[in-house]
C-alpha cells in the first residue's frame, strides 16, 4: 500500500475520525481529489481576503476623500478696523486663513478687495476672478477690477463689466463687531455661490 | 599570459553559467536584444526610443532633487532657491529636469505622429498605441504635477485656474475640488498630494506602462516601412510578418540599436546645452497669494491649452472645458479601432495626414496664441507707456487732456497706440476714421463689444476730453468718419480717394 493511499483510507483530512472520512473515501474510489475540501478553502480564501481587503481599504479611502467630505461655516476672521476702510474707497485687504495648516507658509494667507459704501456697508470681494480664478487688480481712476488672465473687468459693486467672467466677484459675508469688519472666511470663493 | 586570459575567461565563463543556471537573464535577454526588426527603418523609429531616453533622466534626476527639495508648502519654494543657489550642481539638476520635461513631452509628440502617419496601430499593434495614449495621459500628468512642484506664483495661481474648472462640475464640483487640493484653500495639503502624485503614483505608472509598452513591441515587432500596396490584412498578416523579419529583418542589436545610439547621444547633448544655456525653469515669485500682482503663466506643453480656453466662447467654455477633454481622449483611443486594417502608407491616406497637419498646425497656433496671450490686458499700460509723441504734436489743451485722461482711465490697458499697449481691444491709432464723435462718445459711455462702459466712472469733462483726444487719432490722408455712411470707402474720382 503506498503512502497515498494510507492517506486516503485515513481520510483526505488526516484525522481518520471526521465527518469527512466517507466522502473522501467515495472521492478516493472514484479516482479524484476530494473536491469539496478544495473548493470550501478557495470560498473561505477569497472571503476572507475579501473582508481583510476592504477593512483595510477603509481607512486608506476615507483618509484620501476625507477634505471632501468636511464642512466648515461661520469661522469669522477679522480685516481690522473700520477706521482703515474710508468711505467711498476700495481697499486690499489680507487675512490668514482659518482652516490651516502647519505647512501652509505663506499660502495660508488670503487677500480680499474690501469696498465701503458707507459706514454701515460693506462689500467684501474675494480675491479671485469668477472665470478662472486669477486675481483681480483694483484700479482706482477708472473705478474698475481688471483680471490679468483674460481680461475680465468688473464695476466697483462687483458686477461683470466686460470679458469672459459669467458672473460678477464673488463676495464674503461681513459683519462689524467692536469697531471692526469680520467676514466669514475659509474656502476659495467657488462658482456655486451665491452673491 | 595566455595561460592567465584563459583562466580568467573560463572563470568569467563559468560565473556566467552559475548566474544563467539561476536567473534565465540570458534567455530572457536574447529575444529583447536581437528580435529582428525591418531593414528598412532607418531613422524613422529613433525618437521612441528618445523618449525613453529622457524619461531615464527625468527619474535619475528626479531622485536626485528629492535628496533636497522640501515637499512642504512652507519650505519647497526656498528649498528650490537652496538647490539653485547653495547645493553643487543643483542649478544643472534641476535645469536637466526642466528640459528634459519638455524634450520628454515633445519628442513623444513627434514619436506619436510618426506612429500616427505610418499608420503603425494597425492589426496586430493596437494596444501599443493604447498603452502610448496612455503614456501621453502620465507624461502630461508629470509635467503638471511637476509645475506644481515648483510652488510659485505660476503653480499657485495655475492650482487656482484648476480648482475653478473643478467647480464648474454640475453637483459634485465642490466635493472634486476639495479631493484635488486636499482642502477648501490651496495649502499644505495641496502641494503634498501634488508631490505624492509627481514622485510615487504617476512615475510608477509610467514605469508599469513602459514595461507594458515594451512588452508589446517584443511581441509584435516593430512595425515595417509602409508601402503604398503593402495591405495590412489581419489573418495574415502575422504569419507574413514573421516570414519577412526571418528573411528581410535585421537583429535589433546592433543594426537598429546604432542608430537610436546616435539620435539618443546628439539629443543628450542638446539636453546638456540648453540646461547649462538657459539654466533651470523658475521658480518664479514666492507663492505669497496677497503679492497680487502676478500674471500667472502656464509651462509650455499646456500653453495650447491655455490659448484654446481663453478663445473660447464664453457661453459654451463650461460645456467644452469638462467634456472636451474626455472627447480628446475617448478619440484617441479609438484611433485603431477605427481603421485597423488596410492601407499604411501616408499617400493613400491623405485624410488622416491632413488631420495630422490641422493638429500640428492648431497646436502650434494655440501655442503662439498663448505665448502672446492677446487677450490679456497689460496691466501697467496705463502708467508704464509713453503716450506717442506724434499723436500730441498739434493738440489743442482739451486734447492733452484728453491724452491723459486715457491714459490715467487705463484706457491704454486693453487698446495700443503705435504698437503700444493691450491687444485686447482695437488699436486706436486711426479710430477717428472708424467712428465718429457721437460714436465715439457712445462707445466711451456706455461701452459695449467687450468693453466696460466707463459713463459711471468719468465725469463728463473727462468724457469730452478723451473723446476730443480720440477724434483726432486718424491718418492726415483720410477724413474723420462723420455719420456711419462714412465709414463707406469714397467713390471713386474723389478728392479724398487714395
Amino acid at each position: 500500500m503506498s503512502e497515498q493511499e494510507k492517506q486516503q483510507e485515513k481520510g483526505s483530512c488526516g484525522c481518520g475520525g471526521c465527518g469527512c472520512e466517507q466522502k473522501a473515501k467515495a472521492a478516493a474510489t472514484a479516482g479524484v481529489t476530494p473536491a469539496p475540501r478544495r473548493g470550501f478553502m478557495l470560498k473561505l480564501g477569497v472571503g476572507l481576503l475579501g473582508i481583510g481587503g476592504a477593512i483595510t481599504a477603509l481607512p486608506i479611502v476615507g483618509y484620501l476623500i476625507g477634505p471632501a467630505t468636511k464642512r466648515y461655516s461661520n469661522l469669522w476672521v477679522e480685516l481690522g478696523e473700520l477706521s482703515i476702510f474710508p468711505h467711498g474707497a476700495t481697499r486690499f485687504a489680507t487675512f490668514l486663513n482659518p482652516i490651516r495648516q502647519p505647512t501652509d507658509g505663506d499660502s495660508a494667507k488670503t487677500a480680499c478687495w474690501v469696498r465701503c459704501i458707507d459706514a454701515t456697508h460693506f462689500q467684501v470681494f474675494a480675491i479671485n476672478c469668477a472665470h478662472l480664478g486669477c486675481p483681480v487688480r483694483w484700479f482706482e481712476q477708472s473705478k474698475l477690477f481688471m483680471c490679468p488672465c483674460h481680461g475680465g473687468v468688473y464695476y466697483q459693486d462687483g458686477t461683470r463689466a466686460a470679458g469672459p467672467p459669467p458672473r460678477g466677484l464673488f463676495e464674503y459675508v461681513w459683519k462689524i463687531e467692536g469697531g471692526k469688519l469680520l467676514i466669514d472666511a475659509g474656502r476659495l470663493p467657488g462658482l456655486e455661490e451665491s452673491t | 599570459m595566455s595561460f592567465l586570459t584563459s583562466a580568467l575567461l573560463s572563470s568569467s565563463k563559468a560565473t556566467m553559467q552559475w548566474i544563467e543556471e539561476r536567473t534565465g537573464v540570458v534567455a530572457f535577454a536574447k529575444p529583447l536584444l536581437f528580435h529582428h526588426v525591418p531593414r528598412n527603418a532607418k531613422w524613422w523609429y529613433v525618437f521612441g526610443s528618445a523618449t525613453l531616453m529622457f524619461f531615464t533622466i527625468q527619474l535619475v534626476t528626479g531622485v536626485c532633487l528629492a535628496t533636497v527639495y522640501a515637499p512642504s508648502a512652507a519650505q519647497a519654494w526656498e528649498s528650490l532657491n537652496y538647490i539653485d543657489k547653495e547645493v553643487p550642481m543643483g542649478w544643472m539638476l534641476r535645469a536637466l529636469h526642466g528640459w528634459s520635461s519638455n524634450a520628454m513631452v515633445v519628442m513623444m509628440a513627434i514619436h506619436m505622429l510618426q506612429v500616427f502617419l505610418h499608420a503603425s496601430y494597425k492589426y496586430p499593434r493596437e494596444l501599443n498605441w493604447i498603452t502610448g495614449v496612455f503614456l501621453l495621459l502620465t507624461t502630461l500628468a508629470l509635467a503638471f504635477t511637476g509645475q506644481v512642484m515648483r510652488w510659485d506664483q505660476d503653480a499657485y495661481w495655475g492650482l487656482g485656474i484648476g480648482a475653478a474648472i473643478a467647480d464648474r462640475i454640475p453637483l459634485v464640483g465642490d466635493q472634486v475640488r476639495a479631493l484635488l487640493l486636499g482642502g477648501p484653500i490651496i495649502g499644505g495639503e495641496t502641494l503634498n498630494r501634488f508631490f505624492a502624485l509627481h514622485v510615487f503614483i504617476l512615475p510608477g505608472a509610467a514605469l508599469g506602462l513602459v514595461g507594458l509598452h515594451m512588452m508589446l513591441i517584443i511581441k509584435n515587432g516593430i512595425s515595417e516601412m509602409p508601402k503604398p500596396g503593402a495591405i495590412v490584412v489581419p489573418s495574415t498578416y502575422r504569419e507574413g510578418f514573421e516570414e519577412r523579419m526571418k528573411t528581410e529583418g535585421v537583429p535589433f542589436v546592433p543594426e537598429a540599436v546604432q542608430r537610436d545610439m546616435v539620435f539618443c547621444g546628439v539629443c543628450l547633448i542638446a539636453l546638456v546645452a540648453l540646461a547649462a544655456f538657459y539654466g533651470p525653469f523658475g521658480p518664479g515669485g514666492m507663492p505669497d497669494p496677497t503679492l497680487i500682482n502676478t500674471n500667472p503663466r502656464p509651462d509650455y506643453p499646456f500653453m495650447w491649452l491655455f490659448g484654446a480656453v481663453s478663445l473660447l466662447p464664453p457661453a459654451s467654455e463650461t460645456a467644452i472645458m469638462l467634456i472636451a477633454p474626455g472627447v480628446g481622449v475617448l478619440v484617441l483611443i479609438a484611433v485603431p479601432f477605427l481603421s485597423n486594417s488596410g492601407e499604411r502608407a501616408p499617400s493613400k491616406r491623405p485624410a488622416m495626414v491632413l488631420v495630422a497637419l490641422v493638429t500640428v498646425m492648431a497646436i502650434a497656433a494655440l501655442t503662439w496664441e498663448g505665448m502672446t496671450s492677446p487677450w490679456s490686458p497689460v496691466m501697467d499700460g496705463w502708467s508704464a507707456l509713453p503716450t506717442p509723441a506724434k499723436f500730441t504734436h498739434g493738440r489743442t489743451p482739451l486734447e492733452m487732456q484728453g491724452a491723459v485722461v486715457f491714459q490715467f482711465a487705463q484706457c491704454r490697458n486693453c487698446h495700443s497706440l503705435d504698437g503700444l499697449g493691450g491687444k485686447r481691444g482695437p488699436e486706436l491709432d486711426d479710430v477717428a476714421s472708424r467712428l465718429s464723435y457721437d460714436q465715439l462718445v457712445r462707445q466711451v459711455q456706455q461701452g459695449g463689444g467687450n468693453m466696460p462702459a466707463y459713463g459711471k466712472n468719468l465725469d463728463s469733462a473727462q468724457t469730452a476730453a478723451v473723446v476730443a483726444f480720440l477724434a483726432t487719432l486718424h491718418p492726415s490722408n483720410e477724413p474723420d468718419a462723420k455719420i456711419p455712411g462714412a465709414q463707406l470707402p469714397p467713390p471713386p474720382g474723389s478728392a479724398n480717394a487714395h
